[in-house]
């Protein structure tokens, strides 16, 4: 089944901006499914659209089956959001939020505090039941819509820039606590900056540009479609210039490191080969950038102009 | 912070069924309206003192000391005539001011959406803000009734007629409160309609006089002033006088109701001034 689907999904804001030019999409049940862009690409208007936060000009959005023209009701109850501003009130105590959240979809108060001390726990908040939310760091704001969005426990679950502004061991804590929910049957959708984020959590991508869908596959397939990676070859030597390596583009930011560039058709091993014969020592290899960070910058482009190289 | 796939997969399940929109309404309702509830309870010193001390200040001036120099009107003393005007005037301004201040400062904070993104009808949504202002205006009215009855007796003339009365006032102010907090951009706007709008109608709306003392122009103004029906029929409840036919203040409060609520839904079904 369908967990979410566009049909010629379109919004002109009144400025005439048109945010959505008829886009199409499908994620399936169960997916962890990237939805990638630049900012103003029209990410966060299609979030809207779905969650009714955002009226659409035209085209078809179902959530589970259910059309938001005509079954909006129970097509907002199979979603849960965890939008990209803090929006929760910062006058309530956390247990309140989530109780209020829970009323707000027709869950019992029983039921309400059982889930509401399982998703503290998991998300390491229950000792900030009783505080005030305002007094929460930014990481915990972020997790406790997180819980937010889950008192209702829905089907599909939207995270909008989940790990904004949160350090490192949280984000990689969010990560496993995301992978676990989506294992156990929830549906994700996820926008997010850190590309890295999307490439080790994500099985689809659609990269959306002005408005329009300029990538759409499974997450292995399109990183397959990048043709180069630039590698950075970290040297035991210093040297003082960078040496030929015919076929490749070579760069050296200092004298102890090189960057170059291979393509889908050349291979590690003639690099290697050819260093050593030039008496070259490397210590260590990394890529430049991820692999997915590569491929959006070359599908969207420096100024937001989409290029035909990485698309293969 | 993980939690094992297994144990979150029941939920996952339970979910999955289509949800029974009757029982999600019912909670939704009860929710919007505890919150509301809470707020007033938590703010108390916002809500329920200021007029408290205002209305008690009213009775100090107005009615024992400047009242007892002005005699009788439509043959009761002047602080048992102005009573019920104080109680309604309280009633309207916090039933407006509940919903004007909470409805806008969801909107400012952002967690309005936390109800637009819900299953929750638009008309749900209205009619729970607007039981928040009713609790708040007849909170506050209990209050400032408290205050009177420390000062005066209050005869009761139609009990039925100051229920009703009380709570047609509410839910109308409560919903032009809300409409106030949909077109508001900023603070100021939801200051300016009761300060400027509000405040004169009140004052005018025959709380401290009968309208018969004014020139017939100035009455025939008066009837134009829809706070006018409210507090004579309230004032009626109690004394079983008015300067209005009590039948026409029921039919243009119940009017004003059901014309507002309907103009909410449709503002919120729209999303003037919280969907983009």
């Amino acid at each position: 089944m369908k967990a979410l689907l566009f049909e010629k999904l379109t919004k002109t804001y009144k400025n005439g901006v048109q945010a959505l030019k008829g886009i199409d999409l499908e994620v399936e049940e169960g997916d962890f499914f990237a939805l990638l862009g630049p900012n103003g690409a029209g990410k966060t208007t299609a979030i809207g659209i779905v969650t009714s936060l955002v009226n659409k000009t035209s085209g078809k959005v179902e959530v589970f089956g259910h059309d938001i023209d005509r079954e909006l009701a129970i097509a907002k109850s199979c979603i849960g959001l965890v939008p990209q501003e803090i929006n929760f009130n910062q006058f309530e105590t956390v247990t309140t939020i989530l109780l209020n959240q829970a009323g707000f979809y027709g869950i019992p108060r029983r039921v309400a505090r059982d889930r509401l001390e399982k998703y503290l726990t998991a998300l390491q908040l229950w000792e900030k039941r009783n505080a005030v939310s305002r007094t929460l760091s930014g990481g915990m704001k972020r997790r406790l819509m997180i819980a937010r969005a889950l008192m209702h426990e829905p089907r599909l679950l939207i995270l909008d820039e989940p790990t904004a502004g949160v350090d490192i061991e949280v984000r990689r804590s969010m990560w496993t606590f995301m992978r676990d929910i989506n294992n156990a049957g929830t549906t994700i959708i996820l926008t997010t900056h850190y590309l890295e984020e999307a490439e080790n959590l994500c099985r689809h991508v659609a990269i959306i540009d002005k408005g329009r869908i300029i990538e759409n596959d499974r997450m292995s397939r399109v990183l397959r479609k990048l043709q180069t990676e630039t590698f950075v070859f970290n040297l035991r030597n210093p040297i003082a210039s960078a040496p030929e390596l015919p076929g490749y583009n070579v760069a050296m930011p200092d004298d102890h490191t090189l960057e170059i560039e291979v393509s889908k058709e050349q291979n590690l091993n003639d690099i290697f080969s050819r260093l050593s014969a030039a008496g070259i020592e490397v210590l260590s290899m990394r890529n430049k950038t991820n692999r997915l960070e590569e491929l959006f910058m070359r599908l969207v482009g420096p100024q937001g102009e989409p290029t035909a190289q990485a698309a293969g | 912070m993980s939690q094992s796939s297994s144990e979150l997969q029941t939920a996952v399940h339970q979910s999955a069924e289509t949800p029974e929109l009757g029982r999600v309404n019912r909670i939704g309702y009860r929710t919007i309206v505890l919150r509301e509830f809470h707020r007033i309870v938590r703010i108390w010193g916002q809500t329920i003192v200021p007029p408290a001390i205002t209305a008690t200040l009213y009775f100090i001036i107005f009615g024992s000391l400047i009242g007892r120099r002005i005699g009788d009107m439509a043959g009761y003393s002047y602080i048992q005539y102005i009573a019920p005007g104080l109680i309604m005037m309280s009633v309207i301004t916090n039933s407006y001011g509940n919903v004007v201040s909470s409805f806008f400062g969801a909107k400012f904070g952002k967690h309005i959406e936390e109800l637009l993104v819900s299953p929750l009808p638009n008309w749900l949504i209205v009619a729970g803000y607007m039981t928040g202002g009713i609790a708040r205006g007849l909170v506050v009215g209990g209050v400032v009734t408290v205050i009177t009855l420390l000062f005066t007796k209050l005869h009761i003339y139609n009990v039925g007629i100051v229920i009703s009365a009380v709570l047609l006032s509410s839910i109308v102010f409560s919903l032009a409160g809300m409409i106030n907090a949909v077109f508001a951009k900023n603070f100021d706007q939801i200051s300016f309609i009761p300060t400027f709008v509000l405040t004169p109608l009140t004052y005018l709306g025959g709380v401290f006089y009968t309208i018969q003392l004014l020139p017939q122009w100035a009455q025939h103004v008066s009837h134009g002033n829809p706070i006018l029906y409210m507090v004579n029929a309230f004032r009626f409840g109690f004394l079983g006088v008015s300067d209005v036919d009590v039948g026409l203040a029921y039919g243009i409060m119940i009017g004003a109701a059901v014309v507002l609520f309907v103009s909410c839904v449709v503002l919120l079904n729209r999303g003037v001034g919280i969907r983009e």
